[in-house]
C-alpha cells in the first residue's frame, strides 16, 4: 500500500523566536528552518512500515514556498520514495492544507496518511483531523504505537488519563505523538541518492483548491514576562516564603 | 448568539476543563448549551445541568458514543451546528481529537486553544510554544473553538438548573472502535485541575527515585504529580504525567519543579502557574528565570528536607 506523509517547513525547534516590532508576526528572515519534528516522526513511521513489508511506496508532500523542496529532500533522504510540492507563497491555513491533501489523496489513492499531530509554529493540531473529515476516513490521533494487519490499523493513542488503543479500518489517517519512534538521521549516501528521487511540483490552482485564509491575524505580540524571582538559601527560607509571602501552603 | 459546548465526561462526572470552556463562552456572550454524548451518561448529564450559566443540556445516549469516536461525534455536532454561532470544547485530548473534524465538515476554520476572548469573532491564542500570542479574527459564520483551560477561571460546577433535552442519536459509522484503555490510577488530583503540582525531571535519576522523593512531598501537599518530557522519555513515569507544550498545560497555585532544567517546551506548559518553585543543582538552569523561588542544591537532600518541613 501507498503511504502519504505531509511534511511542513517550520522554524527550527532550537530557535528562540522573536516577535516583529510591527506586530505582524514573528521574525523569519535568516532563521534556520527545519522539518516539523512531529513530521519527522511520521516519515520514520512510514519507513518502518515499508521495512516491515506493509507499505510499498512512501510519498512525501509539502505545501509552501520553493524552499520546501529542502524539507522534501530530507524526507527523501530518510527513505521516502518520491515527493510532491504544492508550491505557493500564500498563507496556507490548516483547512486549506487539508483540502490540498485531499486533492492529492484523490489522485494518489494512498491507504494511509501519517501526519504530525501539530506543527511547532502555529501549534494548531488540526490538519490530520480535518483531512480525515474531508475524506470521510477514520482517524487515530496522537499515536504512540501503530500495528497494521489486513486492512486494519491498531493504534495506541496518548490520551489525557493514559493510553487508549483503537482499531480503525483502512484507508485511515494517523497523527503522530512524541513517543511513536525516534526518527533516523539521513546518511550521506542517502542524501546523495535523494537528489535523484522524483519530485513533482504543482500549484493550489491546478489542484482546484481555494486556499483563502479564514482567520485574519490582527497582531502578534510577546507574551507577558514573569517577574524575576528570588533565590533562597535553604529549605527553611523557602518554606517561610511559601507560607508567609506567597501564602500558598 | 447561542453557544454549544461539547462536554467531556466519564459518564458520571464532567471532566475538568468543561467549566473553563463555559467561562470562555460567557465572555463571548449569549445562551450556553452543553452537549453530553455517551453511553449511560445520565449522571454526567445531571452534572452538566448544574453548571452555572448553562441554560440547556443536550443529551445523546447510545452505545456508539461510548468511546467518544470523532467519526460518530463530528457528524452529530454538524447536524446541531446550524442552530449555533459558536461551537466550543476544552482543548483536552478529547476536544482536540473531535473539533477539527467538526470544523472541516462545516467548511470553517478552527481557532485552537484560545486563552482570551476579545470579541465574539476575535480571540487570542498562543503560537510557537507560547513564545508569541496571536490575536486572530474569524471570518466564518460558525466559530469552532477549543479553549485552553488555564486561560479562563472555571465557572461554578453547581448552582445552575438547566433543562435536559434528549436528542436522537446519529448513525454509527463503524469506522473505528476502542479496544481498550489503560488509565493511570491515582488518588491524587487530576494534573490539569490540581491546585498544587510537584513535577520531576531528568535530574530525578530514575523512576524509583522519582517515586521515593516526590510522592511523599505530593502526599503532604495534596498535590498532583507531573514530569518533564525528559523524565517521561526516560521512562520514569507514564506519558500522561507530561507537562509542556505537547503534554498538559497547567496553571496551579503552586508548581514545584524538581530536577527540571526548564526547556522552552516545558515552560510553555507551566509558566502561567501562580507561584513557581525550582529546585535544581545547576544555578544556570533556565527554570530559575521563571521561578518565583529558586533553591540551588542537591535535590536528593533538599526534597526530603522540604517534605519534612511542611
Amino acid at each position: 500500500m501507498k503511504i502519504l506523509v505531509p511534511v511542513k517547513r517550520v522554524v527550527d525547534y532550537n530557535v528562540k523566536v522573536r516577535v516583529k516590532a510591527d506586530q505582524s508576526g514573528v521574525e523569519l528572515a535568516n532563521i534556520k528552518m527545519s522539518m516539523n519534528p512531529f513530521d519527522e516522526i511520521s516519515v520514520e513511521e512510514a519507513i518502518k512500515l515499508k521495512e516491515a513489508g506493509v507499505a510499498t511506496e512512501i510519498i512525501a508532500v509539502s505545501i509552501g514556498v520553493t524552499q520546501c523542496q529542502e524539507t522534501l529532500r530530507t524526507a527523501l533522504a530518510m527513505g521516502a520514495d518520491r515527493a510532491i510540492l504544492v508550491e505557493t507563497s500564500a498563507e496556507i491555513q490548516p483547512l486549506a492544507v487539508a483540502k490540498l491533501l485531499k486533492a492529492i489523496c484523490e489522485k494518489e489513492s494512498p491507504q494511509m496518511v501519517i501526519l504530525g499531530k501539530q506543527a511547532i509554529d502555529d501549534d494548531s493540531n488540526q490538519t490530520g483531523q480535518m483531512l480525515a473529515a474531508l475524506l470521510n476516513w477514520p482517524q487515530a490521533t496522537f499515536a504512540s504505537k501503530v500495528t497494521v494487519t489486513a486492512g486494519v490499523a491498531e493504534v495506541m493513542r496518548e490520551i489525557d488519563g493514559g493510553m487508549e488503543t483503537v482499531e480503525i479500518k483502512l484507508p485511515a489517517i494517523i497523527t503522530t505523538d512524541l513517543r511513536l519512534n525516534t526518527p533516523r538521521y539521513a546518511t550521506l549516501p542517502n542524501i546523495m541518492k535523494a537528489k535523484k528521487k522524483p519530485m513533482d511540483v504543482m500549484t493550489p490552482e491546478a489542484l482546484g483548491v481555494d486556499v483563502t485564509p479564514r482567520l485574519k491575524t490582527l497582531k502578534v505580540v510577546e507574551p507577558p514576562k514573569r517577574k524575576g524571582g528570588v533565590m533562597v538559601a535553604d529549605v527553611a527560607a523557602l518554606v517561610d516564603k511559601l507560607k508567609n509571602e506567597a501564602k500558598v501552603i | 448568539m447561542t453557544i454549544l459546548i461539547l462536554a467531556e465526561h466519564d459518564s458520571q462526572q464532567l471532566k475538568p476543563g468543561v467549566t473553563n470552556a463555559v467561562a470562555a463562552a460567557q465572555k463571548i456572550g449569549g445562551e450556553i448549551h452543553l452537549l453530553v454524548a455517551g453511553n449511560g451518561c445520565s449522571g454526567a448529564a445531571s452534572a452538566a445541568a448544574q453548571v452555572a450559566g448553562v441554560t440547556k443540556v443536550l443529551v445523546v445516549d447510545a452505545a456508539h458514543y461510548a468511546g467518544g469516536a470523532p467519526e460518530n461525534l463530528a457528524p452529530l455536532m454538524v447536524g446541531l451546528a446550524s442552530h449555533y454561532s459558536h461551537v466550543l470544547a476544552s482543548a483536552s485530548a478529547y476536544g482536540k481529537n473531535v473539533m477539527p473534524r467538526v470544523a472541516a465538515l462545516l467548511d470553517v476554520a478552527q481557532i485552537s486553544e484560545i486563552i482570551s476572548v476579545e470579541s465574539p469573532d476575535t480571540f487570542v491564542r498562543p503560537i510557537y510554544a507560547g513564545n508569541a500570542f496571536a490575536t486572530v479574527q474569524s471570518t466564518d459564520a460558525i466559530k469552532v473553538i477549543t479553549v485552553r483551560a488555564t486561560g479562563f477561571d472555571a465557572v461554578a460546577a453547581t448552582g445552575g438548573s438547566a433543562a435536559i433535552e434528549n436528542i436522537a442519536a446519529g448513525v454509527d459509522t463503524e469506522q473505528s472502535k476502542v479496544l481498550r484503555q489503560e488509565l493511570s490510577k491515582s488518588d491524587r488530583p487530576e494534573l490539569v485541575a490540581a491546585k498544587r503540582i510537584v513535577s520531576g525531571g531528568r535530574g530525578m535519576g530514575d523512576g524509583d527515585k522519582y517515586r521515593q522523593l516526590l510522592e511523599p512531598l505530593a502526599d503532604k501537599l495534596g498535590a498532583a504529580l507531573g514530569a518533564s518530557r525528559a523524565a517521561v522519555d526516560a521512562g520514569f513515569v507514564p506519558n500522561d504525567y507530561q507537562v509542556g507544550q505537547t503534554g498538559k498545560i497547567v496553571a496551579p497555585e503552586l508548581y514545584i519543579a524538581v530536577g527540571i532544567s526548564g526547556a522552552i517546551q516545558h515552560l510553555a506548559g507551566m509558566k502561567d502557574s501562580k507561584v513557581i518553585v525550582a529546585i535544581n543543582k545547576d544555578p544556570e538552569a533556565p527554570i530559575f528565570q521563571v521561578a518565583d523561588y529558586g533553591l540551588v542544591g542537591d535535590l536528593f537532600t533538599l526534597v526530603p528536607q522540604l517534605t519534612a518541613a511542611i
